[in-house]
C-alpha cells in the first residue's frame, strides 16, 4: 500500500511541480492536446493528462473532469473528442453545443481508476491554482468531499501563495476537514484542526466532526465533543431566533387584522363580524388592481400593490362608514345585537364575493421585490414576510400618529373615555363613530392587500382570520392599540414556540385554551380600561 | 311546594304547547305507519325525519333561549355542547355496528382499524352500553359547561367577551375534532351508522320512534324551561339579564345563577344533538363549526327570544326555509340568512313571538273598555325586562366593557 502512496505522493508532486513550471515555458496547444486523447492508448493518457494539467489553464478543465466521469467521446466518423451530456454533444474546449448525440458513431474514452485519480489531482492543482478567485473558493470548498493526502499537499502548496482572505479560509477549512479525515495526520494537527471546522465549515462542521469522532483517541475526542456541544448551542441559538421571526411574522398578521377591530370595538363597544370581510374585500381589490394592470398595462406590475393599497383603504372605509350609518348606529347600546348584525352582513359580502368572483381561490402574483428570500446571518427570511412585518409597523405608527396627534384621534380618544361628556363638550359623537368605523374598515382593507401576498384570496378568506383577531383584542384589551400590538405579538410568537413541540393544530388549540384561561384571570385583556368606563 | 312549582310551570301557554308537542309525538308517526302510502293524510318517511330533525333543533334553540333569553349570556357555544351530545350518541351507535363494518372488527370501529390502531382507546371504553352513553350525552355537555361557566362566571367575564370566548371554546374543540389521533374519526366523523338499542336505524318504525322521542324530550324541555323561568330562580335569572350589577348588590350570587342556567342549558343542548344523531345517520367535526353556534343564536333571534314558544317556532322556520332555498335556490340561502340576522336585529328585535304580542297590543288599544288587560300588558313587558324606552329613545353607543 505504501509504496504505492508514495508513487502516486511523487507522481502529484510532478504534475505539480510541472505546473509551476508550465505557464508561459511550456504552453501547449489545448485543443491539439484534447483532439490527441481520440487515438491515445492509457499510458498516452496519463501523459497527455499531466500535460494539460502543465497548462496551467483552467479551459481544460471541463474535458478533464468528463474524462473522469466517462462523459468524453471521439466521434469515430472524424476523429473529433466531444463531451456528451444528456445525448446533446459539446465542444470540450469551447462549451459549445455541437448537436445532438443520437446519429454520431461515438466511442467513450476509457480510463482505469489510477488514472483517474491523476486527473482528480490535475483538477485540483488546476482549479486551486486558477487566476479566478471564485474558481480557487469553489475548488477549496469541493475539497472537502473527498479527502485524500495528495488534496493535502495541493492545498499546502495553494495556501503559501495564496492572498485572496476568503479563499485562504476557505482553503484552511478544507485543509481542517482533509486533517481529521485521514489516519496517518498527527494528532497536534488534528488537535488544531478541529477548532477551524467548527468555526468555518457550516452547516456541516457537526456531521464532519461525529465522522472523525468515531475513530479518535481519548484526548482528540473530547476537543471534538466540546466542539460538537458548542456548535449545537449555536445551533439551537439560531433555531430560537428563525422561530421568533416566524413569531413576529404571524404575529404582524394578526396584528394587522386585529387592529381595526381593536378600534372599533374600543371606541364604539361593536363587535364587528364583518371585519373579516373587509380584509377580504381588501384582498379581493388587490386582484382586481392587478387584472386591469395585467391586461393594460404590465410594466406596471411591480406597482400594483401600491395602487392597490389606497383604493383598498378607501373602498372599505366607504363600505364601513355605510354599515354603520345604515345599520350599526340603530343598534347602539346592544352590543351582542350588533354581533348578529353584522354577522348576517358577513354572510351577504361573502356571498356576493362569491356571486361576482366566484368560489375559488383567485390569483394574486407577488411583485418581484415581494418574491423570493435572503439569508441574514444565520436566519432565512422570505421577502414577502418581511415586508408585511415592515408594513404591519408602518401601519401601527400611521394609526398612532392619527390617535394622539390628529383632531379625529382626540376626539375618538374622548368619545372612548366617556361619550357623553364629549359629547356635551361639542363633539360630534355619531360623525365620530362613522369615521371611527370607516377608520377600522380601512384598516382592514389594507391589511387585505397585505395578506393577499400570503394567503389564498377566496371569499372564505376572511373567516379565517376573524377568530383569531377576537382573541388577539381580546388578549391584548381594549382602548389601547399597544395591547393589540403586545397581543397580537405575544400570540403569534407563543403559536410558533409551540408548534414543534405540540404541532400546529395542537398548538392552536392550547393556545385557545390558554386564552380562555387569560381571561378567567383578566377579564377584560391586558391593557384594560381601568376607572368608571370599566363597568357601565 | 313542589305541586305549586308544578302547576306554576304548567301555565297555560306551556300546557298547551306541552300538548300539542305529545300530539305530534303520536300522530305523525301513525300516519306514517298506519296510513298506507298514496292514501290522504300519510306522512312520507322522510318527512318525519325532517321535521324530527327539525324538533332537535327547536330543542336546541330553546335551550340558547334559557341562556340569552332569559339571563342574557350569549352563548357562541352551544353548537359544540350539541356536538359533544351527539358525538357521545355517535360512539355508542358505532360500538352498536360490531362486526358489520367494513374491515368485520368486532371491537374496533372502521376508522381506528384504517388508522392501524390495536385496541379501544379508554375513553371509548362503555360506549357499547346504552346506559352508559345515555349518561354521557348527559354528563359530557353538562360537565364542560360546569367547569367553563364556573371559571368564567366567577370572575366575572360578561358580554361580549364571554360570547368571544365560547366562541374559542368552540374553535378549539373544532380543531381538536378534526384531528384524527383524538379518536374520533377525525374529517370523516362517525357515520354508517346500523342499529339502536337493537332496532335498525334506517326502519321507518325506528325513524317514527326517534321522531316520538324528540317530540317528548322537547316537550320535556318546554316543561323544565317554563318551570325555571316561572320560579323565584327565573326572576332573578331575569334581573341578572337586565341589571347584573344592580342583581349582585341587592345580595344575589349571580354567577350561581348563570351557572345553573347554562349548564342545564347545555344538558338540553347535548341531548338535542343525541337525537340528532340517529336521525340524520352521522356526526363530524363540521358541527363544531362556529358558524353553526351563531346560526342557532339566530333561530332564537327570529322567534322571539325571552319566550318559550319563540325559539321553537324560529328553529322550524328558518330550517324549513334553508331546506327550501338550499334546494331551490343555492346561491340565495346565504344572502336570505344574512338578511335574516340584519332585518330581525333591527325590525323584530322581539322576533315573530314578539311581533304577534305587537299585533295583538295595538287590536287591544282599538278596544277603549278594557284599560286592565293594557296595565297588564305593560307590567308584562316590565318583567321580561324590556324597558320600553329603549326603542322609542335615540340609542347611544358604548364604550366597550
Amino acid at each position: 500500500m505504501r509504496p504505492i502512496r508514495s508513487l502516486r505522493l511523487l507522481f502529484a508532486l510532478v504534475g505539480l511541480s510541472l505546473t509551476l513550471l508550465a505557464g508561459v515555458a511550456r504552453a501547449q496547444d489545448v485543443p491539439g492536446l484534447i483532439e490527441a486523447m481520440g487515438e491515445a492508448n492509457l499510458r498516452e493518457l496519463g501523459g497527455i493528462v499531466e500535460e494539460l494539467a502543465a497548462t496551467g489553464d483552467s479551459t481544460v478543465a471541463p474535458a478533464l473532469e468528463a474524462l473522469a466521469d466517462g462523459d468524453l467521446y471521439v466521434d469515430e466518423a472524424d476523429g473529433r473528442v466531444v463531451i456528451v451530456t444528456r445525448n446533446r454533444m459539446y465542444d470540450p474546449v469551447t462549451q459549445t453545443e455541437i448537436g445532438p448525440a443520437g446519429d454520431a458513431d461515438l466511442s467513450r474514452i476509457r480510463i482505469n481508476n489510477s488514472l483517474r485519480r491523476d486527473v482528480a489531482a490535475a483538477l485540483g492543482s488546476l482549479t486551486l491554482m486558477s487566476d479566478d478567485p471564485t474558481v480557487r473558493l469553489s475548488a477549496a470548498r469541493s475539497m472537502r468531499a473527498n479527502p485524500t493526502e495528495e488534496n493535502l499537499i495541493l492545498l499546502d502548496e495553494a495556501l503559501a501563495a495564496e492572498t485572496n482572505p476568503s479563499v485562504r479560509g476557505a482553503m484552511e477549512t478544507a485543509r481542517a476537514v482533509t486533517i481529521l479525515a485521514l489516519d496517518d495526520t498527527s494528532l497536534e494537527e488534528k488537535r488544531a484542526a478541529v477548532p477551524v471546522v467548527a468555526r468555518n465549515a457550516g452547516r456541516e462542521a457537526i456531521t464532519i466532526l461525529n465522522a472523525a469522532l468515531g475513530s479518535a483517541p481519548e484526548e482528540l475526542a473530547t476537543d471534538i465533543r466540546s466542539a460538537i456541544a458548542g456548535l449545537e448551542q449555536e445551533r439551537a441559538i439560531w433555531a430560537a431566533l428563525q422561530n421568533v421571526w416566524f413569531g413576529v411574522s404571524l404575529g404582524s398578521v394578526l396584528l394587522l387584522a386585529a387592529i381595526g377591530l381593536a378600534i372599533t370595538f374600543g371606541v364604539m363597544g361593536v363587535i364587528n363580524m364583518a371585519h373579516g370581510e373587509m380584509v377580504m374585500l381588501g384582498a379581493y381589490t388587490t386582484f382586481v388592481v392587478q387584472d386591469v394592470i395585467r391586461r393594460n398595462a404590465p410594466e406596471l406590475f411591480d406597482y400594483s400593490l401600491a395602487i392597490a393599497l389606497p383604493l383598498a383603504f378607501l373602498i372599505t372605509a366607504l363600505v364601513g362608514i355605510a354599515i354603520e350609518r345604515g345599520i350599526i348606529r340603530w343598534l347602539y347600546g346592544r352590543a351582542l345585537e350588533t354581533l348578529l348584525a353584522t354577522w348576517g352582513l358577513s354572510l351577504i359580502l361573502q356571498q356576493t364575493v362569491r356571486s361576482i368572483f366566484g368560489p375559488t381561490n383567485r390569483q394574486v402574483g407577488n411583485p418581484s421585490w415581494m418574491s423570493g428570500s435572503f439569508e441574514f446571518y444565520g436566519l432565512s427570511l422570505t421577502w414577502n414576510r418581511f415586508w408585511i412585518v415592515i408594513f404591519a409597523i408602518a401601519v401601527f405608527t400611521a394609526l398612532l400618529v392619527v390617535l394622539n396627534r390628529t383632531a379625529l384621534g382626540l376626539q375618538m380618544r374622548a368619545v372612548t373615555q366617556n361619550r357623553r361628556m364629549a359629547s356635551a363638550m361639542g363633539i360630534r359623537t355619531p360623525f365620530v363613530d362613522a369615521m371611527t368605523f370607516g377608520l377600522g374598515s380601512g384598516i382592514a382593507g389594507l391589511a387585505g392587500v397585505a395578506l393577499s401576498q400570503i394567503d389564498n384570496v377566496s371569499p372564505n378568506l376572511g373567516q379565517g382570520y376573524i377568530i383569531d383577531s377576537f382573541m388577539v383584542v381580546v388578549f391584548g384589551g381594549v382602548g389601547n392599540l399597544w395591547g393589540t400590538l403586545v397581543g397580537a405579538l405575544t400570540l403569534g410568537v407563543a403559536n410558533k414556540f409551540l408548534e414543534p413541540y405540540a404541532g400546529a393544530v395542537l398548538g392552536k388549540i392550547l393556545i385557545l385554551v390558554l386564552i380562555i384561561l387569560f381571561i378567567q384571570r383578566r377579564p377584560r385583556g391586558l391593557f384594560a380600561l381601568k376607572g368608571r368606563a370599566v363597568e357601565s | 311546594m313542589i305541586t305549586q312549582a308544578l302547576l306554576r310551570a304548567l301555565d297555560k301557554k306551556a300546557l298547551w304547547l306541552v300538548a300539542i308537542l305529545v300530539a305530534l309525538a303520536i300522530a305523525v308517526p301513525a300516519a306514517n305507519l298506519m296510513i298506507p302510502p298514496g292514501q290522504p293524510g300519510h306522512v312520507p318517511i322522510y318527512v318525519v325525519t325532517l321535521f324530527g330533525k327539525y324538533l332537535t333543533y327547536a330543542m336546541l334553540a330553546l335551550a340558547l333561549d334559557l341562556v340569552w333569553g332569559y339571563c342574557g349570556i350569549l352563548s357562541l357555544g352551544h353548537g359544540a355542547f350539541f356536538a359533544l351530545g351527539g358525538y357521545a350518541m355517535g360512539m355508542y351507535l358505532m360500538r352498536q355496528i360490531g362486526d358489520r363494518g367494513v374491515y368485520a372488527n368486532p371491537v374496533l370501529p372502521d376508522f381506528m382499524v384504517f388508522l392501524n390502531w390495536k385496541e379501544l382507546p379508554w375513553y371509548w371504553m362503555g360506549f357499547d352500553q346504552f346506559w352508559f352513553a345515555a349518561l354521557m350525552i348527559v354528563l359530557v355537555p353538562g360537565l364542560l359547561a360546569f367547569v367553563f361557566g364556573f371559571f368564567a362566571f366567577r370572575s366575572r367575564v360578561t358580554g361580549v367577551y364571554l360570547s368571544i370566548i365560547t366562541q374559542a371554546m368552540t374553535f378549539a374543540l373544532l380543531l381538536a375534532f378534526f384531528r384524527n389521533d383524538m379518536g374520533f374519526g377525525g374529517n370523516n366523523g362517525l357515520t354508517d351508522f346500523k342499529d339502536i338499542l337493537g332496532q335498525p336505524v334506517q326502519a321507518a318504525t325506528t325513524r317514527g320512534a326517534l321522531f316520538a322521542a324528540t317530540a317528548v324530550a322537547l316537550a320535556l324541555s318546554v316543561f323544565v324551561c317554563s318551570m325555571i323561568v316561572n320560579s323565584k330562580l327565573g326572576k332573578v335569572m331575569i334581573a341578572v339579564r337586565d341589571a347584573e350589577s344592580r342583581t349582585r348588590f341587592l345580595g344575589y350570587r349571580v354567577e350561581y345563577v348563570k351557572l345553573f342556567a347554562f349548564t342545564v342549558s347545555a344538558v338540553m343542548a347535548g341531548v338535542a344533538g343525541a337525537l340528532y344523531v340517529p336521525q340524520v345517520g352521522i356526526i363530524n367535526p363540521g358541527e363544531f363549526e362556529p358558524a353553526n353556534s351563531i346560526e342557532i343564536v339566530i333561530w332564537t333571534a327570529v322567534g322571539g327570544r325571552g319566550t318559550i314558544v319563540g325559539p321553537i317556532i324560529g328553529a322550524v322556520v328558518v330550517n324549513m326555509g334553508k331546506s327550501y332555498f338550499t334546494g331551490a335556490l343555492p346561491e340565495f340561502w346565504l344572502y336570505a340568512l344574512g338578511a335574516l340576522f340584519v332585518f330581525v336585529t333591527l325590525f323584530l328585535p322581539k322576533g315573530i313571538v314578539g311581533l304577534l304580542g305587537q299585533w295583538r297590543a295595538v287590536s287591544r288599544r282599538h278596544e277603549p273598555a278594557r284599560p286592565a288587560a293594557g296595565e297588564a300588558q305593560a307590567s308584562d313587558a316590565e318583567e321580561r325586562g324590556e324597558d320600553p324606552t329603549t326603542l322609542i329613545g335615540d340609542p347611544q353607543p358604548k364604550p366597550a366593557e
